[in-house]
This record gives C-alpha cells, structure tokens and sequence, in this order.
C-alpha cells in the first residue's frame, strides 16, 4: 500500500502543479487545493502509516499498551486542513469577485494593479 | 578627542533643529566649530613635535577587538590642522559666498559632518572605525557634491563620486578585514610592530592591493581619477575643502599611514611610482585643454596628488621630507585658487578662463592673492612652493632606479603644472578688462580675506621654513618611519642640478604661458580622445550592467504567475534531483509495508480517476465534483489508516468547499481553455517530473529511521496530565492550545475578508467603467 499512496501524493502534486500553471482563475485555485491534499497526504504518510489502531487510549486504561498511530501528524494535518479552508473560502470569493469586477477569468487580462491602465 | 571629533557631527544635528538661526546674519557664527577646533589641536603641536605620540582608545566592540581608538601622531596632526584651519576658512567664506541661500544651514550641516568624519579618518588607529570614517566622508560629500541637487549633471556626479570612493571603502573594509586575519589586531599602531610577519605572509600581496584600491579611488588616482573633474559641480567653498585641501588627499594619507606597516618592498615602492607618475602627468596634460578654470584647478589637482603618490612611493626619506611639504604647499596654494575662482565666478558669473582677464581693477586684494597662489604653484622663489620642488627635484634625483625617466616625467608635470597655476591665479588678473565686466562689484571682505590669507601664509612658510620644519614637517616624517636627524629646510640650496632643473622648469613653463593659449578649440580637440578614456570606457560597463540586469529581471520577474511557479519547481527539480540521482539506493523493504486489500485498490482508483476527471473535464462544475470525490476519497484512507479526526475534519471541510464553489462559482463564463496544445504537454511533462520526484522522495523518507520521541511524549502524558483520552484533540486544545487560538484568529480573519468581498456594493459608476473597457 505504501507505493500505491506514494503514487497518490506524486500524482496529486503533479495534478496540483499542472493547474495551477493554468491561465483560468478558477483552475488555479483547484490546483491549489490539489496541491494542499497532496501535502496533507505526504504528511501523513512520513509519518509512517498503521493499520486500525487510531491515537485513542482504550477506555480503562491510562496509557497506550500496544502500538497506535502517530498523533503529532495527525495533529499538524488537522489544522492544516481547517487552514487551507480559511485561504479557499477566500481565494473563492475573491475569484467571484474579481470576475464581477472586470469580466474575466483569465489571469493574463488582470495585469494591471492601477485601475486606469 | 571623541568630543572634539564629534563635534561636527553634534553641531550638524544642532543645525537640524537650529538651522533657521543660521540662515541669516548668524551664519557667519558657524565657523566658530573649526576655529575652535584648530586651536583644540594647536595645543598638541609642542607635544607631538617633542616626539610624543597621544593615543586615545574607547571602548566600542570589545568583542571584535573593535575600538574607538585614536591616535595623534605628526601625520595625523598635519591633517588636522589642514582640516580644521582650512575649514575653518571655508566656513567664513562661504558665510558671503552662499550668503541667502535657501538651504545655508543644510549645507553647513554637510560641511561640518564632513569635517568630522575627516577628523576622525586621519585619527583613527582602528581599521575599522578608519572605514566608518572613510565612508562617512564619502556619504557627506555625497551631499556635498550634489548641493545643487535640482541640477542634473550635479546629481550624476555626486552620484559617480559615491560609486567610485564607495567601491574604495570596500576595498579598504576587505584590507582591515585582511590585516586583522594576519595580524589579530585591528589597531595599525600594534600593526607597526608586526611588519617582518606581515611582509612575510602570503596574503601580503592581496592586502597592499587592496589598500591601493581605497586609496586611489579616494585620492582620483589614474584610473579612477575621472570622478574628480566631476565633482566639481559642486559650490566651489566645496572644491576647496574636498577636493583640493582635504579628501582627496585622504588616499594619500591611507598610503602615508601604511608605508610603515607594508611599504619598502618593491611591490608597493613601484607600483605607487608608477601609479602616482602616470597620473601626475596624465592630467597635467590635460589642464592644457581646458578652459574652465575650476576644470584646470580639478585636474592639476589629480597631477598633485599623483605627485604625492609618486613620492610616497620613491620611499626614501628626502621623498617623505618632500612630500610633507608638499602637502602643505599644495593646501596652501591650491585652496587659495579654489577660493579666487569662487570669487571670481561669483562676481563675474563666469569661469571661463578665456574671457576673463584684468579684474584686479576691480579686485586687487583678490587679485594678489591668485599671483602668490600661482607663484607658490609654480615653485618660485620666496614661496613655500620653491622648496616643495626643489625637495621632491632631490628626492626624485637620488631615486634608486629609472633616475632619468622618472626625473623627465616630475620635471615635465611641474612645467605644466607652473602652466595651470598661471591660467587660473595669473591670466584673469592680468591684461585689459574687458567691456562686459567693467561693472563687476568689489567683493566684500568675507569673501577676500580667506585666500588672501592663505596665499601669504605660503610666502610666510616659504621665507621662514624653521616655523613648519620641527613643529610640523618633522614629526610627520617620523611618522612615516623615516629618520628626521639630519633634516634642515632651508629656501636657498645653493647652486645644484637641482636648481638648474628648477630654472628650466620655470622658464618652460612661462614659455609655455605665453604661447599656448587656453581656447575652446584646444578643449574640442582633446574631447575627441574622450571615446578611449577610462570614463567612458566605466560608463559603458555600467550601462551594460544595467541592460543586463533589465533583462535578468524582465526574463524572471515578468509577472505571470505560471513562470514564477515553473522557475521555482524546475529549480526544486533540477537541485533535488541532482542530489538524489547521487544517493538513491532503492532498496525498498515490501515486506514490512502493510498489506493491499480490496478496499485500498478501490479508493486508490476512485482517487486517482478523480484527479484526472478533475483536471481534464471541459465544465467547471464537474471539474468541482471531481474535487469532492478527490476530497472524499482522501477522507477513506485516513479512515482506514487510523485517523478518525482527520477523516471528519476532511468530510465536513470537503463538502464545505464544493459547497461555497458551487455557490459562488456558477455565474461564471464559460469554462476557459486558454493554452494551446504544446503549453499542455510542456506543463504536463514538468508536473510529472515533479510528481515522480515527490513519490521517489516519499518512497526514500520511509528507508530512514523515523524519531517518534515527541508522539511518545504526547501519548503518555495525554491522559496523566491532560485527562483525555484522544491523543490528537488533547494536542490541539491542551498541548498546543495557543497555536489553535491562532488558527481560530486567522479564520475569523478570513471569515471577515469573506464577508466584506460578498456584502461590498459596487458603485454602479465603477462598474460600468470596468464593462465599457
């Protein structure tokens, strides 16, 4: 399984990247997504993958007694993924905007910051 | 001293606050700073002449072995006399000269940093507080330069000035730094004691370069002598301090300084001979194109300094003697002409030497004090000047080698130098006024006094040398390591081949007056050679310079997005994959990898034709739901692999996202396909690349052994100390708890950037404007 979701995170990179060298506004913001998923993934898969035992202390005990899953990466994926929410609600509603504004979805038209050039 | 150092400084900074007093009848206050400054230092010359050295050290960065340290030795006490007496000078003087001037206070405050950063660059015994110096003269007469800032030729030369004397402080930054690798120690004092190892090491050869390299670019040696010429752009009271009497002369004094520490060898003796002696008579020459008065006063200045560099490096102590004097001579006469020149530019508005002539009808004290200055140039007897010749006709006589050509060269230099001292202090006091200037206004006394003064201290000095000769003269050529035992300074030498070539010199060079008259004609001939000279030739470079930066910058800054993210993953590529093609071995344990059920090829598939739907389908919409199932499928494998957190933030945030797209997303236009065919597949093959290097670097992370001290922490000490049993909330709310309080700021942030992008109206007048176009 490990080489199967090494080819994941590979392609979801690639995918991500592809996109995101995309004219369209709305592709960007795709690839980033893509590219985020792909992040998330690597991180969990470094920190090495198990099978059925989540970071969960059993019910009567106070302390792990068997082997469970890292929790530290699981910890740094969750915020990262609340995170990423916070920047594509965003980058959204920005794209709509922008689009209400000038009429145009291709990132090559938005080359002026001035308004009257 | 630290005091009397910062003194300029302390009252520039006064002028800041107090510059208004200053503007008016007050400014001729200001030059009570250098006045009072001169008569502090006076008091050092029965010490110093007696043979003692006054150090000074404050602490600054002990750590670095960095200290203010200074000292007061017969050469440092020579400059600031100069410094400060001719300041003071050029503080009266232009109290008349700028009389009224908008920015009078501003300029006093220039001149007065300037004062101290000269101040502290002779007096400094540390390397590096001499570069702070150094530089902060070259920043003040930056300021200095461009005065006249609304003047654009006036900024370009301040600006050449900066560049050419800036490159030398760093030269100067890389020799300290050198030294002090050599030596341990930044102090030159301690240095003087170490020569025998410094001569000896083999980075000798690299730290006199780079001393050559500060001191010819600050004192306009050839050939960076072109910035000179251009300064002169600047106020003329400017000139006289900067470029005649003090800064420029500041080179010199870095190689006076250092003859003691890395002189007498052949490298440094022949270089500066050579240096110093095409550069006196290169420019020499050139003052015989001139017409501008200031023009020939700037080069015949770049040919005096050579004369000091030249005799700096003849090394003999005849030459040091010669050079002492020669300092003051050069001082003396040299500011008195800058002065006249102002004068008379300020007078007659012009500085055209060829229109001007028979003022001393209008100006005679003016006018007596041009004749000295170019007596005193020319080395005629009862002047000073006579003796600085005939000491350097000695020492270049009793040279140890190329007697005959080096004599040929210095006798040559003199002549035309005789030449341009005549031009600028004779010629336009003498013959018949012309017409247009009959009604030139007398100037007042302000403005006469200082040259006046300084012309007739060089006929003073010249018929009684023994007043310079152990006070001043002597102790500077102790200073530079040479025995003064058997030094008399006397104006008549008797009847020598010195005076026989002192003889032809004057009589050459008046000739040469009389014949050659400065014209236009003759400056437009010597202005065709300008393609060839070293200005150019430095001009071009920059101009290249700068079309090659015009185009780096266009080439990687050009604004499209996709370029900046293709340069950066090509990059990653090519530096990641270099180091991995060197290191990979592959060997990839698939016993110890978990099993492949069912399950895991099912959502690998839904994943992976997910991805591609999404990135290939030709409508937004679907391209969206494809996403989803990206995000979904996701949200199974951190289900199967032990992640229940993970797999419900992923759910609701993923079903949040395609929610708010759907929404926001589907008034748009029709869904773009903006490249072409071959931008596709070039994009495609760098993405792939890019994926296959992140899978071979995921596969080669799970090789190497993996630290899980910080999970074991947590996961012991979850319940013990945290009383909660799921280890990941127990990270994020207790743990980490304030890094979640972030997290949660930076939503509400993007919440509220959110909100405003939805419920912000346009104005209907805004928005048509962007339709119309």
């Amino acid at each position: 399984m490990e080489v199967l979701l090494a080819l994941m995170i590979g392609i979801l990179y690639a995918t991500g990247i592809y996109m995101m060298l995309r004219r369209s506004l709305v592709k960007l913001i795709i690839g980033i997504i893509l590219l985020g998923n792909g992040a998330n993934l690597l991180i969990f898969f470094l920190g090495r993958i198990t099978k059925g035992a989540p970071p969960i202390i059993p019910g009567d005990a106070k302390v792990f007694s068997e082997a469970f899953a890292d929790p530290v990466p699981q910890a740094l994926i969750l915020t990262a993924i609340v995170i990423s929410f916070g920047l594509q609600s965003f980058a959204i509603v920005l794209v709509k905007r922008a689009h209400t504004v000038v009429r145009t979805d291709d990132l090559d038209e938005m080359n002026a910051t001035d308004e009257d050039s | 001293m630290l005091t009397a150092i910062l003194t300029g400084f302390l009252f520039s900074i006064f002028l800041v606050f107090a510059g208004k007093l200053f503007k008016g009848k007050l400014s001729l206050l200001a030059s009570f700073v250098p006045l009072s400054l001169f008569v502090y230092f006076s008091q050092f010359i029965i010490p110093v002449s007696n043979g003692e050295v006054i150090l000074k050290s404050y602490e600054w960065i002990p750590s670095f072995g960095v200290d203010l340290g200074f000292k007061l030795d017969g050469l440092a006490l020579l400059f600031t006399l100069l410094i400060t007496g001719i300041g003071f000078l050029v503080f009266f003087y232009t109290s008349s000269y700028l009389k009224g001037h908008q920015y009078l206070d501003r300029f006093y405050g220039y001149l007065a940093s300037f004062m101290a950063a000269m101040l502290g660059l002779v007096l400094s015994d540390n390397m590096i507080t001499l570069f702070v110096f150094w530089e902060l003269t070259s920043i003040s007469s930056f300021f200095l330069i461009g005065f006249n800032n609304t003047n654009p030729a006036s900024r370009a030369s301040a600006l050449t000035a900066l560049g050419i004397t800036g490159i030398g402080g760093l030269f100067l930054l890389a020799g300290a730094l050198l030294l002090n690798n050599m030596t341990g120690t930044y102090a030159i004092s301690e240095m003087l004691n170490m020569r025998e190892s410094i001569i000896g090491n083999e980075y000798y050869f690299l730290a006199v370069l780079l001393i050559f390299g500060a001191a010819f670019t600050k004192s306009a040696q050839f050939p960076f002598h072109f910035w000179l010429p251009g300064a002169m752009k600047a106020p003329t009271p400017v000139s006289t301090y900067l470029h005649s009497a003090t800064m420029v002369k500041a080179g010199v004094y870095l190689l006076m300084r250092f003859t003691p520490v890395l002189g007498g060898e052949d490298l440094w003796n022949i270089s500066l001979i050579a240096v110093g002696g095409v550069t006196m008579l290169y420019s020499a020459v050139h003052t015989l194109f001139r017409t501008d008065l200031k023009g020939i006063l700037a080069y015949s200045t770049i040919s005096a300094l050579g004369i000091l560099v030249f005799l700096t490096g003849l090394g003999t102590q005849e030459a040091f003697l010669a050079a002492a004097v020669f300092i003051i001579v050069h001082a003396l006469y040299k500011a008195t002409l800058f002065l006249v020149t102002g004068i008379i530019d300020h007078q007659t508005h012009t500085r055209d030497v060829t229109k001007l002539a028979g003022l001393n009808k209008i100006m005679l004290p003016v006018g007596i004090a041009g004749i000295l200055a170019a007596i005193s140039s020319a080395g005629i007897p009862p002047t000073i000047g006579f003796l600085g010749k005939e000491l350097t006709y000695e020492a270049t006589l009793h040279s140890e080698t190329l007697v005959i050509i080096l004599i040929i060269a210095i006798v040559l230099t003199k002549i035309l130098l005789l030449y341009a001292g005549f031009v600028a202090g004779i010629k336009p006091f003498t013959g018949k006024l012309p017409d247009e200037y009959a009604n030139v206004r007398k100037p007042g006394f302000i403005l006469w006094f200082p040259p006046v003064l300084l012309a007739f201290l060089g006929v003073i000095f010249g018929v009684a040398p023994f007043l310079i000769e152990s006070s001043i003269i002597k102790p500077v050529v102790a200073a530079m390591g040479a025995d003064i035992s058997d030094i008399h300074l006397a104006l008549w030498h008797g009847f020598n081949l010195v005076f026989i070539f002192s003889l032809i010199t004057i009589a050459t060079g008046i000739a040469i007056y009389f014949f050659i008259k400065p014209s236009a004609k003759l400056e437009a001939r010597a202005a065709r050679f300008d393609s060839i000279s070293p200005e150019t030739i430095l001009r071009n470079f920059n101009k290249l310079f700068v079309d090659i930066s015009y185009f780096w910058t266009g080439f990687f800054q050009n604004g499209y997005l996709r370029n900046y993210i293709s340069i950066i993953i090509l990059f990653l590529v090519v530096l990641v994959g270099y180091i991995l093609i060197g290191n990979t071995n592959f060997v990839i344990d698939y016993h110890s990898f978990s099993k492949l059920t069912i399950y895991e090829i099912i959502i690998t598939l839904i994943l992976i034709g997910g991805i591609f739907y999404t990135v290939f389908t030709q409508s937004r919409l679907s391209a969206v739901v494809g996403m989803g199932v990206v995000g979904l499928a996701i949200c199974l494998i951190f289900v199967i692999y032990s992640a229940p957190d993970l797999a419900m933030t992923q759910f609701s945030i993923d079903t949040l996202t395609v929610i708010l797209f759907v929404l926001v997303l589907y008034k748009l236009p029709k869904y773009l396909k903006l490249s072409d065919y071959k931008t596709r597949i070039r994009d495609g093959i760098l993405s792939a690349i890019f994926g296959t290097l992140i899978t071979t670097l995921a596969l080669e992370v799970l090789s190497e052994p993996v630290n899980k001290d910080i999970s074991e922490f947590y996961a012991q000490n979850a319940y013990l100390e945290a009383h909660g049993k799921n280890v990941v909330n127990v990270i994020l709310v207790d743990f980490r708890g304030a890094d979640t309080l972030i997290e949660i700021s930076v939503l509400s942030i993007a919440a509220v950037g959110v909100f405003g992008l939805m419920k912000l109206r346009l104005k209907m007048a805004d928005r048509k404007r962007y339709q119309d176009k």
